[in-house]
């Protein structure tokens, strides 16, 4: 329906910020200028940027109209898979401001950063009590950069212990992609595991591939099809005889977390997700944090900086030294110290839960998964037989025939209230749709969802393919022309004059 | 609990539905010897938010935050106003509990900022086109040695001297894992540093950073030249953004990409992290560029709107082939620098960046007559160098008895350069008063 304005009731057309431009206007007022002569040396100031002009309001309202047009674990269940889209509570996002975190400054004396240190030392004390590794790095910013630490330290002992040359890293079908991504960006081979018919690692076929040319096998646990690797001792006796290590992708720790410990498992590194697992908010794409847990063979190579415990307190080690046993640190990730202002809402979130909250959360999200596959599993079909973990794999053979695809089913969903879950991934099913409700949903809202899901399903059955080419309806865009975006992109705003 | 809503009869009926008799059933696949019956023993158990917050505040109070006294820190994380409409806004549920925007229909809040956050950070670096956001400046350094690695297929990087020593150490710890060079200057604290002779034609690009770590600012436009002569590429590092709003900008200079960390607009320091990784690049290198980018479209009504594009250089679609294994980002921050510069607009950006360097000069004019103190900058933005007749780090300390946060000493970022001791890096910005230089000038006489 089209109005006179453009507006739809609460959904407001809104230009772009430098379509909304008043020179000169400026929503901060600034102290006066101290008279003084500059001191830029021979480089001249800058000419005009084009930055537009408003007044407080106007960015007030203009930054509020926008976010009334985003999906938000806020606003209704988000089932995406390997994502962990939890309940962010708000506790986090307070203790985060207080002054004595927010405003402390990285290179600050460390006499004055005790209670940060030892907020760090609290939260690493915690994701080494649940996984039961034997050290942590609490420097990688996300995910994909807490594979890089891992992988790092893997080729770090490979290259301290000698012995042969480890080009190659094996990796299962379903893995993430910043998996292969990561390993080839080390400069590994990287070579596929292909999966079972019941979605786990072939055993046989990742022993026939493992080597003593092999530096790790990269394993997700709960794996991507929501499945427990139940030969994961076998895998992991496998890898160490080959000399090679197990490094786990975390993403799926809630699972597990508080029931099972990656190091019983065999595992010799693992990220952590502190933004799916402990609750940090996901903030449309980041920040996130990305610890990495490592077995006793890889806690000399962790990088750099480390937390000390010193005789006159806490502190950092930044380089190199025999006195600290960082001599075989390889490095540094990044600059400073890490997510600090993340770790203090992970904290919050673990401090919260205790060990028996954990454990109960991590019970919940099995429980509400395996509720999602045990009733859809007679409306779409599920590619494995349960129990799965906590999230619940559907693929589109039940859809065969119909010409509605997964994509027409995620976006029917959207006009249905919910975010669709992850699909297309993992790769290893035809038309994935991966559902994770973690454990913050209501059982109201899992049933809700089931009776969308079977409605959905009967009227693609039904063959009102049209009907589901042309969802969503009932949003601020309809289908966006993703082939238009990549064919000839316009990656930025240009003023027209 | 409080964050967990299922009740006992639910659980007993979902059990009941799937058809076990417990939850450990369902981790029945889990090897036995591994599971563990009931809650990890010797951790405490589940509190609410009141002890919670006693317990975090009773850490927090263990620290001496910037804003409590004169604060001079700088060295690649500054001190800045944000105004209170930012971070209101991005704690709007909207942007601060959803996921990196896969789904554009319901996404387009995040994707608008993003575009709107692209064009800024194109604007203000003088490069055509920027990524939606890295995870900080040091990481954003280490991905442009990558790209120019990949768009020159050659293997050695020339690093200035005066990189912040953390961005060096971030792309010496990727260049001994991924097989490239790295060739490293020496810290130069007067700031004379030339690198023309160091390129050669194996040389994939030229680090440097301006305003450099000692706060000297730099003309590259000859070392542009001079990279361009070589088919090398020039990277410049900005680890203070605010100098942006008054400095020609990189990509006037000749810059082929801007690595920058953005933290100071919209921000808080947060012990260093998480900051916000800026990265812009020359249109022609658009498909060899790390991390997400968000693109103009249009929907099926024809109504203008944004989605993630050219996704086929990320690790989702392309595997082991990625530019880059970023996935997540630092949206939030962004969107929190978007909003804060968004605010300030073109007239508010341009006069704190003046503010930000009247200011310096002010101190650096204040201090040069301090016996013994002699400021070794002729340029600076708002950050400077001081070599003093002592020990920086111990006056440091001795400052910070007196609730005085007076810089930070040049041998803790370069523990292991020689001739660090007696230097000491001091920034100023809108928020460092007069009374705060003198209150620091003041310090400094009586201890020196």
């Amino acid at each position: 329906m089209t109005t006179i304005s453009g507006h739809r009731g609460l959904e407001m057309d809104e230009p772009l910020i430098f379509e909304l431009d008043a020179p000169g206007q400026s929503g901060v007022d600034l102290p006066a200028l101290p008279t003084t002569h500059t001191r830029l040396g021979r480089v001249a100031a800058r000419g005009p940027i084009g930055l537009p002009g408003l007044t407080e309001p106007e960015v007030v309202r203009h930054y509020t109209r926008l976010s009334q047009k985003n999906y938000a674990i806020d606003a209704g269940f988000y089932p995406l898979g390997s994502c962990t889209m939890k309940h962010n509570p708000r506790l986090g996002e307070k203790l985060a401001r207080l002054p004595g975190f927010s405003d402390l400054h990285p290179l600050q004396p460390l006499s004055t950063v005790q209670g940060a240190l030892a907020l760090v030392d609290a939260l690493a004390g915690w994701l080494k009590a649940l996984t039961g590794m034997a050290a942590v790095a609490m420097t990688p910013a996300a995910g994909a950069h807490g594979e890089m630490c891992g992988m790092m330290a893997i080729r770090a002992a490979h290259d301290h212990r000698g012995g042969p040359r480890r080009p190659r890293v094996l990796v299962p079908e379903s893995a993430h992609g910043t998996n292969p991504a990561t390993a080839a960006a080390l400069g590994f081979a990287v070579e596929t595991i292909p999966a079972t018919a019941d979605g786990r690692v072939d055993v046989d076929a990742l022993k026939a591939k493992l080597g003593f040319d092999v530096a790790a096998l990269m394993l997700t646990n709960p794996n991507t099809c929501g499945l427990f690797e139940r030969d994961i001792l076998a895998i992991a006796q496998a890898v160490h005889d080959a000399g090679a290590f197990l490094y786990c992708d975390g993403a799926n720790f809630n699972a597990i977390v508080g029931r099972v410990r990656p190091a019983d498992l065999g595992v010799d590194a693992m990220h952590i997700n502190l933004h799916k697992t402990f609750s940090t908010p996901h903030g449309g794409g980041g920040p996130g944090s990305g610890p990495v847990v490592f077995s006793q063979a890889l806690a000399p190579f962790v990088p750099l900086p480390r937390i000390i415990h010193g005789d006159d307190g806490l502190r950092l080690a930044e380089t190199q030294d025999e006195d600290d046993g960082t001599t075989l640190a390889y490095g540094r990730m990044k600059a400073f110290h890490g997510q600090v202002g993340m770790f203090v809402r992970a904290l919050a979130y673990t401090l919260s839960h205790g060990a028996d909250g954990l454990h109960q959360a991590s019970g919940d999200a099995v429980l509400s998964a395996n509720y999602l596959l045990a009733r859809l599993k007679g409306v779409f079909n599920a590619p494995f037989a349960g129990p799965c973990m906590h999230e619940a794999l559907f693929d589109d053979r039940g859809l065969k025939g119909t010409g509605v695809t997964t994509l027409d089913i995620a976006k029917a969903l959207i006009d249905e209230g919910f975010h669709p879950m992850t699909v297309y991934f993992p790769l290893v099913v035809h038309g994935a749709m991966l559902i994770e409700p973690t454990e913050s949903e209501t059982k109201a809202t899992l049933d809700q969802f089931i009776t969308t899901m079977t409605g959905l399903a009967d009227r693609a059955k039904a063959g009102d393919t049209a009907w589901f080419q042309a969802a969503p309806r009932l949003t601020p865009r309809r289908r966006l022309d993703e082939t238009a975006a990549a064919r000839k992109p316009v990656l930025r705003w240009k003023s027209e004059s | 609990m409080r964050y967990l809503p299922l009740t006992e009869a639910d659980r007993r009926a979902m059990l009941a539905e799937i058809g076990v008799a417990s939850v450990a059933e369902l981790y029945a696949d889990a090897p036995a010897t591994t599971l563990l019956p009931g809650p990890i023993p010797g951790l405490p158990g589940h509190q609410g938010e009141l002890e919670v917050e006693r317990a975090l505040s009773a850490l927090a109070a263990r620290n001496m935050p910037a804003g409590s006294g004169p604060c001079f820190l700088g060295g690649g994380a500054y001190r800045h106003h944000v105004p209170a409409t930012v971070d209101h806004l991005i704690q709007r549920g909207e942007f601060l509990t959803s996921y990196t925007p896969y789904q554009p229909e319901i996404s387009q809040g995040t994707l608008q900022s993003l575009f709107e956050f692209q064009t800024q950070v194109a604007l203000i670096t003088g490069l055509d086109v920027a990524n939606a956001s890295m995870y900080d400046g040091a990481t954003a350094c280490a991905e442009a040695v990558m790209m120019a690695n990949r768009v020159t297929r050659r293997h050695r990087a020339v690093l200035a001297g005066n990189l912040h020593p953390h961005y060096r150490d971030t792309t010496a710890t990727l260049a001994r894992f991924t097989g490239f060079e790295v060739v490293a200057g020496a810290p130069d604290p007067r700031g004379r540093e030339s690198l023309v002779d160091s390129i050669d034609d194996a040389t994939s690009c030229v680090v440097v950073q301006n305003p450099d770590v000692f706060g000297h600012i730099h003309d590259f436009t000859p070392l542009a030249a001079a990279c361009r002569a070589k088919g090398a590429l020039l990277v410049v590092v900005v680890t203070e953004v605010m100098s942006l709003g008054l400095l020609t900008p990189p990509g006037a200079m000749g810059a082929d990409i801007v690595a920058g960390e953005g933290q100071s607009l919209g921000n808080p320091l947060s012990f260093g992290g998480p900051h916000l990784g800026l990265f812009a690049a020359r249109d022609k290198y658009v498909r060899q560029m790390p991390g997400r980018l968000v693109g103009q479209t249009s929907d099926a009504d024809g109504r203008r709107g944004w989605v993630l594009t050219l996704s086929t250089r990320e690790q989702h679609i392309r595997r082991e082939k990625a530019t880059s294994n970023i996935c997540t980002n630092a949206g939030l921050c962004a969107l929190a620098f978007t909003i804060h510069l968004s605010l300030l607009g073109e007239a508010g950006f341009t006069g704190l960046a003046r503010l930000n360097h009247a200011k310096a000069v002010q101190l650096a004019g204040k201090l040069g007559d301090i016996d013994g103190v002699r400021v070794l900058n002729d340029s600076f933005f708002n950050e400077f160098t001081v070599r003093l007749p002592r020990r920086a780090s111990k006056l440091v300390n001795k400052l910070a008895k007196r609730g005085i946060l007076g810089g930070v000493p040049a041998v803790r970022l370069f523990p292991e350069a020689d001739g660090m001791s007696d230097l000491l890096l001091l920034a100023c910005t809108e928020c460092t008063t007069e009374a705060d230089m003198d209150a620091l000038c003041r310090a400094l006489a009586e201890l020196l």
